[in-house]
């Protein structure tokens, strides 16, 4: 009679040097991670009261105490968001155009694909920074600062999307004898457009939760508001704040969501 | 209709007339929403500070250069800081956004009724808020430190990855649930044969993706208090020592490229 | 070599792609106005790279291609759209701009002509809009005018193809392929199709093709390639077993070199084959019958 065989799944690393190797890295680097987490435990304690004081704001916020400002908070990001999205997209598209490969110059694509890199490596709170050190505090720093990230997002986006483009539709366009802006208006736009235009509803919403961060560096917007709630330890008002601000992104995220589909 | 006939000549247009009206007027109130906005926006805008934003980017420009190289032995530790708060709050967010994803897809939840829309709640008000307004927050309730950054970021993964998670499962393929199911296994049994294997690679992918957005994240989260090599930042800025502001800058940048390779490398390792 | 009275002439034109694959190595053609021309051979001969030197949509890196009496190979770029023009390129999948309707795809066969503002508006010539309606009415799809080109079937597909082909004006037409997506009945439609319209306007034809059955049936003189060389260039009779063996290599060939077809076809075949010889024009009512 055979001896019983037995069976196990086969490891996700077959060599077991480097499995117990990579099992035991991962335990050492969690060791010394949480290691270093350094907590003040009776700072945790008065803390967890407040936080209680927060969740509990959270069911009776206090939308009136600061009305005015949040009002002015409000105002600053939506219009920061659609002057912001308006622009981010009108410079997306020709740096998106020269960042497909397909399509652009190799110098131009370098160019277009450098920036590109340089605007999405930063986050926008630090390149909010830079522009409130340049152009002072206030809702126009805000707004350079999401056009910036726009672009890097949009033009990324927009050139994948025409690296993507059916050769054989730009070909056939291209034998007609066209020049090179017919070129794109008839073989790579109809082919980005839907989608470019669900990208930019998709940025539309980004830039609105962006817009509420911005301010607690002093770009503007409804952050600004919040921050200084929240420094004043106003659960019930910054509660009122968020739960306004996931509203609104609820509803922008439907709205665009419908509006996709109707596009498509 | 776009072909008409019009004194005996074919007339073609791509569109109808009213058609193009409404486009007109599309683009009219769009136009005009921006043009409003602008202004509302800018009213309080001192143009003098606009107009000497060139002299003053110069400025800045000039004094980052050269970078104050000797500054970097004190960023090492808020270094490793940032990219341990970037990977516990990952892994944190990780645990939590499982279950959250398993109530919020169609196909798993066990009441659409009524865990499915408070799952959904969750990963809307997740993704709605910012990590940098989570760690506001969580530095005036815990108090500064690493940990208020680890749950802040995590607070805004859950929602990311429990929404491109449950997307996934619910487009997985149920001809493979159901055979599954067919063997007469157990609920557990059918998430387990059925369902975790065909998520498996798609929930890898989100989570590395994940991780390599909270990396630039937690850059940040020192500006308010929370950890990590956005304190230096903050530290730096406040004295206007942009020779080292700009030190900070070209490590983050650098981290930041070096996470987003790492996290394509593996992508592309498990697809 | 003085110029010959062909439309279209190659000369020496070789391919090397940056790989090192020598895709064409030396062909010589000289093709007469209103010649319809079978080019056959395998995958990887060279047939899809050679009709796209001569519009040098893909760069020849070696060789002359003439068009009447310009060198195409000398060109310039603006030079080059013009030449463009006078070639009507007929392509495998189609190649429609899926999200365009029929009629802007057909217009876009005008794009060489009308200035960037006009297309981009689309308000092209009165002139260019009747040619294209009456384009699309030769090839039997009026119905279709304003439908999106992704609503189409695939022989409907190829119909708009030619249609935006011809609105170019062209002298020549270079068709990749154009039955290769498409089931038999169908194939053969189109290749009559495009027969017929060579014959109504004297239009010399390049036509890539891999059934040698739908070549002898169709076309006035088969030039097969292997390997970037022309290996047979001759009448459609002339395939014999020997050539086919030349051109794709050891196989049985008997049931391909007598194609058990009816009259019609070999009438269509004499057509195309007459057709280089005197315009003919064939009557419009028959040719939408069979269409």
């Amino acid at each position: 009679m055979p001896a019983a065989r037995a069976w196990s799944p086969p490891p996700l690393i077959a060599n077991p040097w480097l499995r117990w190797g990579a099992y035991g890295a991962v335990v050492l680097y969690l060791v010394l991670a949480l290691g270093s987490i350094e907590v003040n435990w009776a700072r945790v304690v008065a803390g967890l009261e407040r936080g209680w004081a927060f969740v509990g704001a959270f069911l009776r916020p206090d939308f009136a105490a600061r009305w005015p400002e949040i009002v002015d908070g409000m105002r600053e990001s939506l219009t920061m968001t659609v002057t912001a999205t308006v622009a981010g997209v009108t410079l997306s598209v020709p740096i998106g155009l020269g960042a497909a490969r397909n399509i652009a110059h190799p110098a131009v694509y370098l160019a277009c694909r450098a920036l590109i890199a340089v605007s999405r490596s930063f986050q926008e709170v630090i390149i909010a920074i830079l522009f409130v050190a340049m152009v002072g505090f206030g809702p126009f720093a805000g707004f350079l600062t999401i056009s910036v990230a726009t672009i890097g997002f949009l033009s990324k986006l927009l050139a994948e999307d025409i690296e993507d483009a059916d050769p054989g539709q730009l070909e056939a366009v291209r034998a007609t004898g066209c020049g090179w802006w017919q070129w794109i208006v008839y073989g790579v736009q109809p082919q980005v457009m839907p989608r470019l235009i669900g990208l930019c509803l998709y940025r539309l919403d980004i830039n609105f939760r962006e817009s509420a961060v911005v301010g607690i560096v002093g770009a503007g917007g409804i952050g600004a508001t919040l921050n200084t709630a929240i420094d004043r330890y106003e659960f019930d008002v910054a509660a009122a704040i968020l739960l306004i601000v996931i509203a609104i992104v609820m509803v922008a995220e439907y709205s665009s969501s419908r509006l996709r589909k109707w596009v498509q | 209709m776009p072909l008409a006939l019009e004194y005996d000549r074919h007339v073609w247009r791509k569109r109808a007339p009213r058609a193009r009206l409404a486009l007109w007027f599309g683009w009219l109130a769009l136009a005009a929403l921006t043009a409003w906005s602008w202004q509302v926006m800018t009213q309080d805008t001192i143009w003098s500070f606009v107009a000497d934003a060139p002299r003053q980017a110069r400025d800045i420009g000039a004094r980052m250069v050269p970078p104050r190289w000797e500054y970097a032995a004190r960023l090492w530790h808020p270094l490793w800081d940032t990219i341990n708060i970037a990977t516990l709050g990952t892994l944190l967010a990780i645990v939590f956004a499982v279950p959250v994803a398993f109530l919020a897809a169609r196909n798993t939840t066990p009441s659409l009724a009524l865990a499915r829309p408070v799952a959904l709640f969750v990963i809307v008000a997740s993704r709605s808020i910012n990590s940098l307004i989570w760690a506001l927050l969580l530095v005036s309730i815990l108090g500064p430190g690493l940990l208020a950054g680890i749950i802040a970021i995590a607070l805004r993964s859950i929602g990311f990855i429990a929404k491109l998670l449950y997307e996934a499962m619910e487009e997985i393929d149920e001809h493979q649930v159901e055979a599954v199911a067919a063997t007469g296994a157990g609920g557990a049994q059918v998430l387990a044969y059925g369902i975790v294997p065909q998520v498996m690679p798609a929930f890898a992918g989100i989570s590395i993706f994940r991780w390599d957005i909270n990396i630039r994240e937690s850059t940040i989260l020192g500006l308010v208090g929370a950890g990590g090599i956005g304190l230096q930042l903050e530290a730096s800025l406040n004295v206007l020592a942009w020779n080292q502001v700009s030190l900070i800058l070209l490590l983050i940048f650098g981290t930041v490229v070096a996470s987003e390779w790492v996290s394509a490398r593996v992508r592309r390792a498990i697809t | 070599m003085e110029a010959g009275n062909g439309v279209l002439r190659l000369e020496r034109l070789a391919k090397r792609y940056p790989t090192g694959d020598l895709a064409l190595d030396g062909v010589d053609l000289d093709i007469p106005a209103g010649q319809v021309l079978a080019l056959i051979g395998p995958s990887g001969a060279g047939k899809s790279t050679l009709i796209r030197c001569v519009n040098r949509l893909v760069e020849p890196t070696a060789g002359r291609v003439f068009l009447g009496e310009a060198e195409v190979t000398a060109l310039g770029k603006r030079e080059l759209r013009r030449a463009r023009r006078r070639m009507g390129m007929i392509f495998q999948e189609y190649a429609l701009v899926e999200r365009l309707t029929v009629m802007e795809n057909v217009l876009s066969g005008r794009l060489g002509y009308v200035g960037f503002w006009r297309s981009w508006l689309r308000r092209f010539p009165q002139a260019d809009v009747e040619h294209a309606l009456a384009l699309l009415g030769r090839v039997g799809l009026e119905a279709m005018v304003d439908k999106r080109a992704d609503a189409l079937s695939g022989g409907q597909r190829q119909r708009v193809g030619i249609a935006r082909a011809l609105a170019q004006n062209p002298d020549i037409l270079l068709v990749d392929e154009p039955t290769a997506s498409l089931d038999p009945k169908t194939s053969r439609q189109i290749m009559r199709l495009l027969v017929e319209l060579c014959v109504e306007r004297r239009l010399a034809a390049v036509i890539n093709i891999h059934d040698v059955q739908l070549a002898q049936m169709f076309a006035g003189r088969v030039v097969g390639l292997r390997a970037g060389r022309v290996v047979y260039d001759g009448p459609p009779e002339g395939l014999t077993a020997r050539t086919l063996t030349d051109i794709y290599g050891e196989e049985d060939w008997s049931k391909t070199i007598r194609p058990d077809e009816g009259e019609t076809l070999g009438e269509a075949a004499a057509a195309a084959h007459a057709a280089a010889l005197r315009p003919v024009r064939l009557d419009r009512d028959r040719v939408e019958g069979q269409v």
